[in-house]
């Protein structure tokens, strides 16, 4: 048999990593056996996911950190709830489907003209300024009413008063943000938002425009050398993690009854980033892994009443005191040598012994 | 050991020399008072200088010269304040970096600059970017285009790679490499852009007199293999006179002498710039 | 006219506030290079310690002061030394996550130990207010008490770094920190230094902050902590003086925003400007420009 690319087997491992926590949690539900609080979860669980994956695109392949990755997610959720909302004459599925992708449309568009600006700026200014637009998304969407009627939607930036509806719903009402969403998100939408933004970034990454992402990540200066257009890739990067994290805000809006603007404020941008920085940056695996700990964590520590916020930036602190302690990374690099060289030597092993036959 | 070619060099019409067999084509780079300013340093000035179309050509000079800088002239990572660069007899006065590359000036760095995390093999193909080339649509959804580029890519970056016997390495990660190796690798990545005039910043510098000689070898290698032109700073003596057919120095960012190895060696002004006044 | 007068005086007495906290964000920023995101929690426990000394304990403001800021400038040097110092060599991300780690914390212990309920804070400035025009422009007691602190903090630290030895040495481990050990320059002890300075600042500005808006809750610090953020970087970060003109400028658009435009619209005003100027000055009004050597 062909021997397997080592990128590959990583791939299969992370698809079959997620599949089959989807047929446990799927299994045990079925049995009854999913405690509310956690079944809850399920859906936040695969949106956080999907914009820890994401998020990963832009600082960890891309190279540049963003702090307004809620901004987009924002813009997707309300796009969401809107098309879903005007299109009640459709089948839930077909509207939860519409609603995520034009969801994911719309926050692409946002990050087109975020992403202009903001990349001609490097590092740390770059931070900031994706920091203010996503304060700047949070603050217009606090003051937008958006309406349906008969004669179909109305937009406003004062009140509700002024969409002059006639016999019509106010879906966004300024900061009272989304009040009566239908509840269409499921688990299994979830499951396949994961497997869509899974296999976008993982394709992506291993393809022409992949390189050209990672070589500007790895030396701006010498991937222009090599003529790639560095404005052109960057943006790709970004309104394509803009368009994902826009599908994972629409499926999240729709999970619940109501939505508010604030939540999608400079903390969840913080959150995610604390998925992706925990997981490792670039890595995809470990971005899925994070996102779920994380967000199983603070709830599994509800008992603690108080003290679980207290508790989870304690661990925060710890867990990035130890992962980039010198000494303990020092010594496992060597002990992840030592592993390398015991399975090769056992490789080389059973290839000798295949000989003999 | 690689020796340069017996090529006579001839004068050309903008006081520089190319060698004899590229008269009947046009030069790959001339240069027409290019400088540039820094602030009110003037750090390059008057730089005059024609390639032939398959010259090894020289650029020497003391350290703080402006040899580098006018290779980022060249490659357009400073603008000139003044002057034109004329490539393939093209200008390139409202070309950037991206689009100098493309129309075929490639070049390695005198700090190393390679894509550190990524793998040898895909240093190399990313310098293929724009020769094979796969939309991004195509690539996420794994269509038959995506594979087919992806096998051309893969296969051209392995023949490239065997010009210095690179191939067993390509899975390595290419900040792994010893330095040596780097260098190298620089090199293939800057040829797998498909240029027509290479610029090598220093390509011996930290290597041994047997790498150094090895390398001689393999870019009169490249020079007949691809029909390009080269154009290299070094401060390694033996390897400039040993193939380089046209030498200009620099001193000051003057052309201080434009000659044959030869005709350089035994050039008063250039024994006055690196020795010091006898 | 009068209202213009006191909308300037207003803006610039707001950015005073936002200058003495973005000081302390670009002085850490400057010598450790580390976006330090727990600074403006430091703000709000700076604020709690003056309303506890005040109202618990009865001390008269000053004291409350004093107290408010030998206890942030302890927090400082002990939040340095506990969850900085082991990461001076870590990747820049692992030390933001960290500092969001201390925000939270902080967040969270003041949440425990001052429950969610705001805290009506008690003006630490008694004074009447200044009364100009024949009594057409009004002008509170504090806003003059801040734009002075405000002059004052200003003048001590450009006497401090330009004078001091330790002023010095921040100037050095600043512009070489590799550079400035070489030269026998305490760098860990620079670095605590810094931090002490700046949380000593984040007390003051948390209690000038309070005095003018007098809702005191574990969250009052985020927002000011950001904004002063983005002053420190619309001035050009690691530059004190960029700092205080960000400060000032910052403050005086909010109001005016707030006053001729919208009340609503005014953060997303503010951040535009933010990246207006950065598109025009890439590293902010006062900061260096660098040229990356190729």
């Amino acid at each position: 048999m062909k021997k397997m690319k080592k990128s590959t087997r990583s791939k299969l491992i992370t698809y079959a990593m997620v599949a089959a926590g989807f047929v446990v949690m799927q299994g045990l539900s079925a049995a009854g056996m999913v405690s509310n609080s956690l079944a809850g979860q399920l859906v936040p669980i695969c949106v956080y996911i999907s914009m820890a994956i994401s998020l990963n695109l832009v600082v960890g392949i891309l190279g540049d950190l963003s702090l307004g990755h809620a901004g987009f997610m924002s813009v997707g959720a309300f796009t969401g709830v809107v098309v879903s909302m005007s299109l009640r004459f459709l089948p839930p599925l077909a509207r939860l489907v519409l609603a995520i992708g034009i969801g994911g449309v719309f926050a692409g568009i946002a990050g087109v003209i975020v992403g202009i600006p903001v990349l001609r700026l490097q590092g740390d200014y770059l931070a900031i300024v994706t920091l203010a637009f996503g304060e700047i998304i949070k603050n217009l969407l606090n003051n937008l009413y958006v309406g349906v009627d008969k004669k179909g939607l109305h937009f406003s930036m004062k009140d509700a008063q002024a969409l002059r509806l006639k016999e019509g719903t106010v879906l966004i009402n300024g900061p009272m943000g989304a009040p009566g969403i239908e509840k269409l998100s499921t688990f299994l939408a979830g499951f396949v938002l994961v497997l869509i933004v899974l296999t976008v970034t993982l394709n992506l990454v291993e393809s022409r425009t992949g390189r050209a992402i990672m070589a500007i990540r790895d030396n701006r200066i010498a991937a222009e050398s090599v003529g790639i257009n560095v404005t052109k890739y960057k943006l790709m990067a970004f309104v394509t993690s803009a368009g994902l994290a826009g599908m994972a805000g629409a499926l999240y809006a729709l999970n619940y009854s109501s939505v508010l603007p604030k939540k999608f404020d400079f903390n969840t941008s913080i959150l995610i980033l604390v998925f992706v920085v925990l997981g490792g940056m670039g890595n995809i695996r470990g971005s899925i892994i994070a996102a779920t700990v994380l967000t199983i964590l603070p709830e599994a520590l509800r008992s603690l009443n108080d003290y679980r916020m207290l508790i989870y930036a304690i661990v925060l602190i710890l867990v990035m005191l130890v992962t980039n302690n010198p000494f303990l990374k020092t010594n496992w690099v060597m002990l992840k040598k030592r592993m390398a060289f015991w399975r090769k030597n056992k490789a080389n092993g059973g290839a000798a012994d295949g000989q003999k036959k | 050991m690689a020796r340069r070619s017996n090529t006579k060099m001839v004068p050309v019409p903008s006081d520089s020399i190319v060698p004899e067999r590229d008269l009947g084509r046009a030069p790959v780079l001339e240069t027409k008072h290019l400088g540039i300013d820094f602030g009110g340093l003037t750090a390059v000035d008057d730089f005059n200088l024609t390639v032939g179309a398959t010259e090894i050509a020289g650029l020497i000079g003391p350290n703080g010269a402006g040899k580098t800088t006018v290779f980022n002239l060249l490659t357009k990572v400073y603008q000139p304040t003044r002057g034109a660069i004329l490539l393939n007899g093209k200008q390139t006065a409202d070309m950037n970096t991206v689009q100098v590359n493309k129309a075929g000036i490639a070049r390695t760095f005198q700090n190393i600059r390679l894509f550190n995390d990524l793998t040898v093999e895909d240093n190399v193909k990313i310098g293929l970017h724009n020769q094979v080339k796969c939309g991004t649509v195509t690539s996420i959804l794994r269509l038959p285009g995506y594979w087919k580029s992806e096998k051309r890519a893969h296969d051209r970056a392995m023949e490239l790679l065997g010009i210095f016997g690179m191939q067993d390495v390509a899975k390595h990660q290419a900040g792994s490499l010893p330095y040596g190796a780097q260098r190298r690798l620089e090199i293939v990545r800057a040829l797998a852009t498909h240029p027509s005039l290479l610029l090598l910043d220093e390509p011996a510098a930290g290597m041994n007199p047997s790498e150094t000689s090895e390398l001689m070898e393999t870019i009169t290698y490249i020079r007949d293999t691809f029909q390009i032109a080269i154009m290299l700073i070094e401060h390694d003596m033996n390897l400039v006179m040993g193939i380089c057919e046209g030498i200009a120095v620099l001193n000051y960012g003057r052309i201080i002498a434009k000659g044959t190895p030869d005709e350089i060696q035994n050039n008063p002004q250039v024994i006055e710039a690196y020795l010091g006044k006898q | 006219m009068m209202n213009l007068l006191l909308n300037l005086i207003n803006g610039i007495s707001l950015g005073s506030v936002y200058a003495i906290i973005a000081l302390g964000y670009t002085m850490v920023y400057g010598i450790a290079k580390m976006l330090n995101f727990a600074h403006g929690d430091v703000i709000m426990v700076g604020a709690y310690i003056c309303y506890c000394s005040m109202s618990y304990l009865n001390l008269p403001p000053v004291v409350g002061v004093i107290l408010a800021v030998i206890v942030c400038t302890v927090l400082g040097i002990v939040i340095e030394r506990l969850a900085y110092k082991p990461l001076r060599s870590a990747p820049s991300l692992a030390v933001l996550i960290t500092a969001i780690g201390v925000s939270y914390f902080l967040q969270n212990a003041a949440l425990l130990t001052w429950k969610s309920d705001p805290k009506v804070f008690t003006s630490v400035v008694n004074l009447p207010s200044l009364s100009l025009f024949d009594g057409r422009l009004t002008i509170s007691a504090v806003t003059i008490v801040t734009v002075l602190a405000n002059i004052v903090i200003m003048i001590a630290l450009t006497t401090f770094t330009g004078k001091t030895k330790m002023g010095k040495s921040m100037r050095a481990v600043s512009e070489d920190n590799g550079a400035a050990q070489l030269m026998g320059i305490d760098v860990n002890r620079t670095i605590s230094m810094t931090f002490a300075i700046g949380s000593g600042l984040a007390a003051i500005a948390g209690v000038l902050l309070c005095s003018a808006y007098p809702t005191l809750m574990p969250t009052t610090g985020s927002m000011p902590g950001i904004k002063a953020f983005t002053a420190a970087v619309l001035g050009g970060i690691g530059s004190i003086p960029g700092a205080m003109l960000g400060g000032i400028l910052l403050g005086v658009i909010e109001i005016f925003a707030k006053a001729y435009i919208s009340t609503q619209l005014s953060d997303a005003i503010v951040f535009a400007v933010l990246i207006i100027v950065l598109l025009i000055r890439p590293t902010g009004l006062l900061g260096k420009q660098i040229r990356e050597k190729v």
